[in-house]
């Protein structure tokens, strides 16, 4: 058994803290240091990451993106092994050096469950929260025939595989013919050639003798304890930590230059996505709301999601093939041409725009030049964004299968087990982050973006991450949370605003210009703004990013913000923010009002667009004239 | 900074080529150390286990799973042929038989009280590697493979589909600016790869697989074209396993792009030699292009000196994104600022001048790559 994943809090004095997050394209360096008594971001470098031939070294992009580093602060950081830790007395180094890594694909696993919508369910959820892309879910009742689910285990090259199944004391049939599958597919690791593949059992604690008599001799068995140890409670613990362990040990230690890098920082290297879920939460748990982060990526877009009265409810879902480089075509494969186009306020050829947009596939580091290239890649973040967060909401479900105890007040609530947990409503803040989100020239264009995709609901507050550090700074917070605290406030995240959104009551019909909703905002100057905004539209209200508001929402009948039909709505402190301040979505919230008529679809694009100032209306004008 | 780093496709006549060629699996290694190798030769191979097939035993005898071995005339290790019995049932005094028979050929591997299963695993399957290109085998890796060494021209595409094939080199068309068409492929063209200029049509990938070439070169293909000869989309940009039997390596882009001067140039020069070709594309950290690899051993190896991407004033690139998307264009100069461009972004830039236009117009670095002549 190898020794546990600890990341401990450091007690000793750190001034200084060099952070990578070893990407799949690139790895990113970022220095920290303390400044008047305050930890804040000193600068970031960059460099493509060099997992691969001809370099074959992780520790050689590191080197290039710390160097960076050196070279705009004028100080040195490196010397023969690695990042020099300690400061030294000469001023080179730093106190402490730590990474992030998602090089190489990161970590990739099977999970495997008795039943799809139960063990097999947390087994999935229980590899996407310690950050894995999972490549199948293989169940007894998931439809497949028995030889089709061993070739596909054949097939898949995972670097692990995490086994459920059953409730502890239950039968122990079904968990030992998944032992079996597995036994005769005798899987192989993706890295390693000679190695093991290593196989989590977290299942039915009765089946254990079973599961070492079959697969022990196959492969490398890890046992921990059951994950879903009664029908009504998730453990999903025991499996994550192992999880951790076995990607420090096999993957990492497979993957080139990694054996290097682990000596170079002082606790473990943690996998990107397991690093964001970790900022995630401290956020959510912080500020005590319920939240969801999102980084769309080239490859995949990850969501992640911390809802409950306790922040109990932890989830991250991984679109593997949704991305905005790497994965484009696939997000035009899955969502179709018509739904990029109805973000998109002109025409162009179908055949011209497939072509483009495999030309950014094929070349993945290109950027739009032209206003109308960002047009078309941001309605293609929007689906992407959109179909992540489906996915995400599918997964995002309380236990299913679980008999709910009901009181009377239930009867008129008739929610059933495996409803998704997300309830928009509810939810304080979004967290976006990626290129297309982080890097958008107009900031207002991130916030409209989150806001269609994700279709918010009620009071939520809009945030991004500016240059993408959440991965480093989740690493830094299990050895330094108040590093990590304070300059994820102060320079990582950015509020782009608060947005207010009334959602249509069912069963009403309203129009678009129809009375929906008049906001009465009290600002720091001690003015007072008041704005009626009628349906299907959108506007704003001016609020500076570190300012806050006090705001009264009264909606028309036909809409509820949150207490129900008609109810006036008072929040005492309303976050302003970069991209427009207090944002009033008036354009309806089930159903959201996109005129499926081209003409009234541009119309109103068009009307939306210059509320919020997204985008260089002149220039917009150009490309709709043309098309 | 007063340069910029862009690297482009590899496009060489003379280079040192060194291909890994690994099994998936430990095996055997069939070659040594200074063997001559050509593509069919097999240099390393390994036995798959076969694969299993499980029976439900409690099923076919109506009997509890704990009670199976009791009937189980076949044991655990021991061979059995398809429709051999391998579980035989007597009931009232041995008057009623029930037999439950395996029906594949192999070793019966495993029998589960608790399932009630039984699994009989195939013979083993051999897989080999191999050689795929003209060369000696200069290193081996014990159990897993080779590498093979060749001096020749080394050409990248920019994307392709269909795997590993060889065959004689045969330009088509007369200029790196020319459509190949339907009409361009012949019945001579059987097995050859056929080199094309600005495009594959849809037309010309058919008549290519009726005729059966080996495979297509050109710069460009219509998105809608590659689609329909595949009978299915592309999603995510990782190929070379598409059951097609011709391999198409586009070198600039999607679209009617002319091919890069320098490649059409370099392939007339290998009109008729022996190349290996792979449509493999894995875009990704550690890009993996389509290559050409035409095989010379009476060439002198000199590296380009320009293929560490440095760019500067002077230097020739390409623009790789609209609205100049394909354009030949020289670097006028790279200033150091960022600076604001149509969408907004405020970024890196350079100024270039047109190659058709002799018009200097400012663009993004990362949208331009380098090009030799």
């Amino acid at each position: 058994m190898s020794a546990e994943v600890k990341r401990e809090p450091i007690t000793r004095e750190i001034n200084s803290i060099i952070a990578t997050d070893c990407g799949s394209t690139t790895t990113k360096a970022i220095l920290i240091e303390k400044v008047d008594g305050v930890y804040r971001l000193i600068n970031r470098g960059e460099s493509p990451t060099t997992v691969e031939a001809p370099f074959e070294d992780v520790t050689a992009g590191v080197r290039n993106a710390v160097h960076e580093l050196e070279e705009l602060v004028g100080r040195k950081f490196l010397g023969p092994n690695g990042v020099v830790t300690p400061t030294q007395p000469d001023g080179s180094g730093v106190d402490i050096y730590l990474s992030t890594s998602s090089a190489g694909g990161g970590l990739q696993m099977m999970v495997a469950g008795v039943v799809k919508s139960m063990t097999a369910e947390s087994a999935q959820r229980a590899a996407l929260g310690a950050g894995a892309i999972v490549m199948d879910v293989i169940s007894i009742d998931d439809g497949r025939k028995q030889h089709e689910k061993i070739e596909r285990i054949r097939h898949l090259r995972p670097d692990m595989i995490l086994v459920s199944g059953g409730i502890d004391g239950g039968t122990v049939s079904h968990v030992v013919e998944l032992g079996e599958l597995i036994s005769a597919a005798e899987p192989k690791p993706r890295l390693g050639i000679g190695f093991q593949l290593p196989i989590i059992f977290a299942g039915n604690r009765d089946a254990r003798k079973y599961m070492t008599d079959i697969l022990s001799k196959k492969v490398d068995l890890r046992i921990v304890d059951n994950l879903r140890p009664v029908l009504e409670m998730e453990n999903l613990g025991p499996a994550r930590e192992e999880i951790h362990n076995l990607f420090m040990e096999h993957v990492m230690a497979q993957a080139p230059g990694y054996n290097k890098l682990m000596r170079w920082t002082e606790v473990p290297i943690m996998p990107t996505p397991g690093a964001v879920g970790k900022i995630i939460q401290t956020v959510a748990v912080q500020n005590n709301i319920n939240i969801i982060g999102v980084d769309i990526g080239g490859a995949t877009t990850d969501v992640f999601s911390v809802y409950g009265e306790d922040h109990e409810y932890f989830n991250r879902t991984v679109s593997a093939n949704l991305g905005m480089s790497y994965s484009i075509c696939n997000v035009l494969l899955e969502t179709g041409v018509d739904n990029i186009m109805r973000w998109v306020p002109f025409d162009i050829d179908e055949a011209d725009l497939r072509n483009r947009i495999r030309n950014k596939m094929i070349r993945p580091t290109t950027i739009p030049h032209t206003l109308q290239e960002l047009v078309i890649e941001q309605a293609c973040a929007r689906e992407a964004l959109r179909l992540s967060f489906t996915h995400h909401k599918s997964l995002a479900t309380g236990l299913k299968g679980v008999q709910k105890q009901r009181d009377i007040g239930d009867a008129f609530e008739q929610t059933g087990s495996g409803d998704s947990i997300i309830d928009l409503m509810h939810l304080g803040m979004i967290v976006g982050s990626g290129g297309v989100l982080s890097h958008a020239p107009r900031r207002q264009q991130s916030a409209l973006m989150m806001l269609d995709s994700f279709q918010l609901e009620g009071f939520t507050e809009l945030t991004v991450d500016s240059i993408f550090m959440t991965p480093q700074l989740g690493v830094l917070s299990e050895v330094h949370p108040e590093a990590a605290d304070q300059v994820f406030k102060r320079d990582c995240l950015i509020y782009l605003g608060t947005a207010i959104v009334p959602v249509c009551v069912p069963g009403s019909n309203p129009k678009e210009g129809d009375a929906c909703i008049t906001v009465v905002a009290h600002l720091p100057d001690g003015s007072t703004v008041e704005k009626t905004i009628p349906f299907g539209t959108i506007a704003c209200i001016p609020l500076g990013e570190a300012e806050y508001a006090d705001v009264t929402c009264r909606v028309s009948n036909n809409f509820d913000l949150g207490p129900g039909r008609g109810r006036e709505v008072h929040k005492p402190r309303v976050r302003g923010g970069v991209a427009g301040g207090i944002i009033i979505d008036a354009r309806g919230r089930r159903p959201f009002l996109l005129p499926t008529d081209k003409p009234n679809r541009i119309r109103k694009l068009t009307e939306w667009f210059v509320s919020l100032d997204i985008y260089p209306m002149d220039i917009l004008e150009r490309y709709m004239r043309q098309s | 900074m007063a340069n910029a780093y862009t690297p482009g496709l590899k496009v060489t006549g003379a280079s040192r080529i060194q291909k890994r060629r690994r099994l998936s699996i430990l095996g055997e290694v069939l070659v040594n150390i200074g063997d001559i190798v050509t593509p069919d030769i097999p240099v390393a191979k390994a036995m798959i286990p076969g694969n299993p097939t499980s029976i439900n035993v409690s099923n076919a005898l109506s009997c509890e799973a704990e009670d199976i071995e009791q009937y189980m005339v076949k044991k655990q290790g021991d061979p059995v042929k398809a429709n051999e019995a391998i579980a035989i049932q007597k009931t009232f005094f041995g008057l009623f038989t029930t037999t439950c028979v395996s029906p594949v050929e192999g070793v019966l591997e495993h029998v589960s009280a608790v399932t009630g299963q039984v699994i009989v695993r195939e013979p083993a399957v051999p897989i080999q590697v191999k050689a795929y290109i003209n060369g000696e085998v200069t290193e081996i890796m014990d159990r897993e493979g080779v590498v093979i060494e060749t001096k020749g021209a080394f050409i990248q595409g920019i994307f392709g589909v269909g795997g590993e094939r060889d065959g004689i080199l045969q330009i088509a068309v007369e200029k790196d600016s020319d459509v190949l068409d339907g009409q361009h492929i012949k019945p001579e063209h059987k097995d050859k790869i056929v080199i094309g200029g600005s495009l594959m049509t849809g037309a010309a990938i058919r008549r290519a697989h009726e005729i059966g070439a080996a495979g297509i070169v050109a710069g460009g293909v219509i998105d809608k074209d590659l689609v329909d000869y595949l009978g299915f989309d592309i999603g995510v940009a990782v190929t070379g396993h598409e059951s097609i039997p011709l391999t198409l390596i586009v070198t600039e882009g999607f679209g009617q792009i002319p091919m890069a001067h320098k490649t059409f140039e370099l392939l007339q020069t290998l009109d008729g030699m022996h190349a290996s070709i792979n449509g493999a594309t894995q875009i990704r950290a550690g890009v993996m292009r389509p290559e050409i690899i035409v095989p010379n051993e009476d060439i002198d190896v000199v590296e380009s000196a320009v293929s560490d991407g440095e760019m500067e004033a002077g230097t020739l690139i390409r623009c790789i994104r609209e609205p100049y998307f394909g354009q030949l264009a020289e670097v006028v100069d790279l200033p150091p600022e960022l600076r604001v461009v149509e969408t907004g972004a405020r970024v890196r830039i350079m100024n270039i001048k047109l190659r058709n236009s002799g018009e200097v117009v400012t663009v993004p670095r990362a949208n331009v790559e380098l090009i030799e002549e």
